[in-house]
């Protein structure tokens, strides 16, 4: 896999770039902040942890994956071929020194939610090396029939509850997906609802604070931007529960592009999508596919490698594009 | 006798009026391709994520009919599903309904729950 170990802006000659720069502080595992466009973003400093007994085994090292938003079926400007770019990213993966042990799919596999849509992915999918996944949906995998075809297909061998939800253990790092993209309400955001929250809270209550803890679901648990929907109106409830913990990580897909926001021991990261990007929150008129020129395509759309290491507290979440 | 012809009599009376209250009150639907011509004075266009115009006055037995000039994937879903949901419309696709009994109908996009409209059908 291409990273970006070298520098692409070094705007104030200091040898670090932004990506570098948020790679860096991703590792180091630092509670710094940095702003992103008109200062949606606020910065707080990662606060001490406090251990307790743990109830997992003490967690091992582990690498997985984070791919999200492929849109299989879009062929407008912003991509004509999202398959192919689809496709490209399955190669970097391939192409990893050390393959990661699993891939978590954040939403959005397809356009309008044909099933033809997820069969291409799925025939896609099988080019990659690594075969273990684990999806959460997105609003265009659901559109007509509540995801009863996306259950089917991707949550039923998890053992998935109410729209989808489901937790699991790798390694002494606890995993929960979380749907947050189906009955939502109008003039709302995203929504996980009473009964996903009443499981959340039951999922984790006897997990020692010390145990990490990986969230992903497709809308953003953290208010991006509100005005065009990216945010999760009852997120707040879901990280009340999980407060108490010393390490959360949260990922998320449905906006196309990199922002990360650490508050107390909570990281929250969004994915670059495979198909296309969007603009940033308020730069353009609407979230729709932002048309780039074709060479600088594969400079936005990407993966995110997230690894966790026995002794360090947060987890280190690296993005890299296809370019 | 005469007591079972009057309740029969009222019975009658409330079937007719049962379903003369169904046609004012039922909203028709279908869903078409761009390639169609909208040629239409209740045109809702959608676009930049939002519906245009916002709010629109139709008289009952009207049709009304939304076109999706996004690349993104809208539906038309009633609030209160006074009327039938739209399937996902792609780009350029429509969907037409016949407004029912008079009233204030709100509307959304159950995709982008942000957009939202309003239906105002008059007699």
């Amino acid at each position: 896999m291409k990273d970006h170990n070298h520098i692409l802006h070094n705007v104030d000659s200091d040898g670090i770039d932004r990506r570098g720069f948020l790679k860096c502080m991703a590792w180091a595992g630092t509670g710094v902040l940095w702003t992103v466009s008109g200062g949606v973003l606020v910065s707080k400093t990662l606060a001490e942890i406090a251990k307790a007994g743990a109830s997992l085994p003490a967690a091992r090292d582990l690498s997985f994956l984070q791919i999200s938003d492929s849109h299989i079926g879009f062929s407008k400007e912003a991509n004509k071929d999202v398959t192919e770019t689809f496709r490209i990213a399955l190669d970097r993966i391939n192409a990893m020194p050390t393959p990661p042990s699993f891939l978590i799919h954040t939403g959005d596999i397809t356009q309008l939610s044909k099933p033809e849509e997820f069969d291409t992915f799925d025939e896609v999918l099988k080019n990659c090396r690594t075969k273990d996944v684990f999806y959460v949906p997105g609003e265009h995998d659901v559109l007509n029939d509540g995801g009863k075809l996306y259950r089917e297909r991707y949550l039923k061998s998890v053992g998935a509850k109410g729209s989808g939800w489901y937790s699991f253990n790798k390694n002494g790092v606890h995993f929960i997906g979380l749907v947050n993209v189906l009955e939502l309400q109008a003039g709302g955001l995203g929504q996980l609802g009473d009964e996903q929250l009443q499981w959340l809270e039951a999922d984790v209550k006897a997990l020692g604070a010390d145990t990490p803890i990986v969230v992903f679901a497709h809308i953003p648990l953290w208010t991006v931007y509100p005005q065009w929907g990216w945010g999760t109106s009852d997120s707040e409830r879901a990280l009340g529960y999980l407060k108490r913990f010393g390490s959360v990580t949260v990922l998320n897909g449905h906006i196309h592009q990199v922002l990360q926001k650490v508050e107390g021991n909570v990281t929250f990261h969004t994915a670059m999508s495979t198909a296309f990007p969007q603009p940033a929150p308020g730069t353009a008129p609407s979230p729709g596919p932002m048309k780039v020129p074709a060479e600088k395509l594969r400079s936005l759309l990407g993966l995110t490698s997230v690894q966790y290491k026995q002794g360090n507290t947060a987890l280190a979440v690296v993005d890299s594009n296809l370019s | 006798m005469i007591t079972f012809i009057k309740q029969n009599k009222k019975a009658v009376l409330l079937f007719i009026l049962v379903v003369l209250n169904f046609c004012l009150a039922a909203w028709g639907n279908e869903t078409t391709n761009g390639a169609a011509v909208v040629n239409h004075k209740n045109k809702i266009e959608i676009k930049d994520f939002a519906f245009n115009p916002p709010t629109i006055t139709v008289k009952s037995g009207e049709t009304i009919t939304w076109i999706n000039r996004d690349e993104e994937p809208h539906t038309i879903v009633s609030v209160e599903k006074q009327f039938k949901k739209s399937p996902a419309l792609d780009t350029d696709q429509q969907y037409t309904v016949t407004a029912g009994a008079p009233g204030t109908y709100s509307y959304f996009c159950s995709v982008h729950p942000k957009m939202t409209g309003t239906i105002i059908v008059e007699k």
